[in-house]
């Protein structure tokens, strides 16, 4: 039992950094019915951002997690601007296709700059174990626990109090009244890019400082993953790309304690086909009805 | 005060419209009166810029808006209630109201505005914080218009209203149409229901498969030929 429960501490660390990139991905689906495969590759950049600021400029954890946050969060709205704003009209596949080639052009360039070899990150974080009720948890945890806590917070609002993220709900019910009310939707999106790609950000120096090593390909596995549970809490619904995450976390921890590692993998995808068969929406999301 | 000329609107190859002219004089109500695919919703479109006429022209108080953003529209004084009513689901009575006065920046008068409407729509008030897609289909028209009269227009144009409502609300609302106008908001209106549009109107055209081919005062459109015989089956 006691394996049990530290299992379900390393699923929920491993799970708010699924959750944090699923929900970038599932708010500007939410926007534009767009899957950013490219959304991964923010989370690497992220992570090197993060390693940069401390390893080259010196910088402690938060302003670090901050940089990073705030320069991903411009290539997010960069991206969008620059590749997938010229395409507002063009087919969706046009679009997806373009998000695979941003992803690749992120992952060569990074390779580029930083080599392929893998980084360990500067531990900037003592990771002491505490001990509660027999259970371990790292100092590193918690600041994962803590921060994915507060950004999820005020993530929620964001989007139900602004101005913006009420704009952003608007736009992503209906656009052509969003129009109507005077909202500018391109503004809309670029905010839904920022605000998404900066959660990536984030994960990204999180994931650094708990596994140790980046490298250009990072992003690939966790971004799908990510994107598996945002399907799975039910694509374009906030609260579901949250729920997916955790239980995505958990679910590859569990199987890795009490399975085999080797098919942790497998068992995430399989709940992508599963749920894709049982329950598209997801598991919050609905079929919209109309009414007439 | 809105005037259009020779207004033709293209989808793809698709001819929607073609040359219409019409004209909306301050306070008045006019009605566009028209079969479904007759290009009414298409002009409505054209005017608040969700889409760009390949042809004509659209004044408003002298100035040019054909190729005007939907957002300095609304600026100007332009609100549409669109077709099919298109309220935000998943946000609050209040919240759809708000978005109606996404643009404004004077508080207080938008706080005015909100009980003004509340004023008119008493139903809204009690289910302010009900998600609007629960609401019924006349209670989300009522939505949907008083979100358009948060933004203060001085023109109002109204998609359908009474689309898909039981006809003791489509006299309400109709009504409600009459209320908004005599306190000062002129208001274009595009209608199938021909009799309740035209009986409410100062002026009205009629459109066929998008053309003008019938215009004059509201009373003379309903005795006229072309609406007895196509609306009023008599």
């Amino acid at each position: 039992m006691e394996t049990f429960f530290q299992q379900m501490i390393n699923g929920l660390s491993l799970g708010s950094i699924y959750a944090l990139i699923a929900l970038g991905y599932t708010m500007v689906y939410g926007i534009i019915k767009l899957i950013n495969f490219a959304h991964g590759d923010i989370y690497m950049v992220g992570a090197f951002i993060g390693y940069t600021m401390i390893h080259s400029f010196g910088m402690g954890f938060f302003p670090a997690l901050l940089t990073a946050m705030a320069l991903s969060a411009l290539l997010g709205v960069l991206i969008e601007r620059i590749a997938y704003k010229p395409l507002r009209h063009a087919t969706r596949i046009a679009v997806l296709i373009t998000a695979i080639g941003v992803s690749y052009l992120l992952q060569n360039g990074m390779l580029y700059f930083y080599g392929a070899e893998v980084r360990s990150f500067p531990q900037v974080v003592d990771n002491t174990l505490f001990e509660v009720a027999g259970l371990q948890v790292s100092r590193i945890q918690l600041l994962i626990f803590a921060t994915t806590l507060v950004l999820m917070v005020l993530l929620q609002f964001i989007v139900q109090k602004t101005k913006m993220g009420k704009a952003m709900r608007a736009v992503s019910t209906d656009s052509s009244a969003a129009q109507l009310m005077g909202i500018n939707v391109d503004n809309v999106i670029s905010f839904t890019f920022f605000l998404g790609s900066a959660l990536a950000g984030a994960a990204g120096v999180l994931v650094g400082l708990y596994y140790n090593t980046i490298d250009p390909m990072m992003g690939v596995a966790p971004g799908l993953k990510a994107f598996v549970a945002a399907v799975l809490g039910g694509i374009g619904f906030i609260p579901g790309a949250v729920l997916g995450g955790f239980t995505i976390g958990i679910v590859e921890t569990l199987v890795s304690a009490y399975g085999n590692s080797m098919i942790r993998d497998a068992v995430v995808y399989g709940i992508l086909i599963l749920i894709l068969i049982i329950r598209p929406a997801g598991i919050l999301g609905k079929h919209v009805k109309e009414k007439v | 005060m809105l005037t259009v000329n020779n207004l033709a609107v293209h989808y793809g190859v698709i001819e929607a419209i073609r040359e219409v002219s019409f004209e909306v004089k301050e306070g008045e109500i006019v009605s566009l009166i028209g079969a479904n695919g007759a290009g009414k919703s298409t002009i409505l479109k054209a005017v608040s810029g969700l889409i760009r006429p390949s042809q004509g022209e659209i004044v408003y108080e002298g100035t040019p808006i054909t190729t005007a953003t939907p957002k300095q529209i609304v600026e100007k004084g332009i609100s549409q209630v669109p077709e099919g009513r298109h309220i935000f689901s998943g946000m609050t009575v209040l919240e759809n109201l708000e978005m109606g006065a996404f643009l404004r920046k004077d508080k207080n008068e938008v706080e005015k505005d909100l009980q003004l409407v509340f004023d008119r729509f008493p139903i809204l008030k009690e289910r302010k914080n009900q998600d609007a897609a629960t609401l019924s289909g006349g209670e989300q028209q009522m939505v949907a218009m008083g979100r358009a009269l948060m933004s203060r227009p001085r023109l109002l144009l109204l998609d359908e209203p009474s689309m898909g409502l039981a006809p003791i609300l489509i006299k309400e609302i109709f009504h409600i149409i009459e209320e908004i106008n005599r306190t000062g908001t002129t208001v274009l209106l595009i209608e199938q229901n021909a009799k309740m549009a035209l009986k409410i109107a100062n002026r009205g055209y009629v459109l066929e498969t998008g053309n003008v081919v019938q215009t004059g005062t509201g009373e003379e459109l309903l005795e006229s030929d072309i609406i007895q015989k196509a609306y009023l089956g008599g």
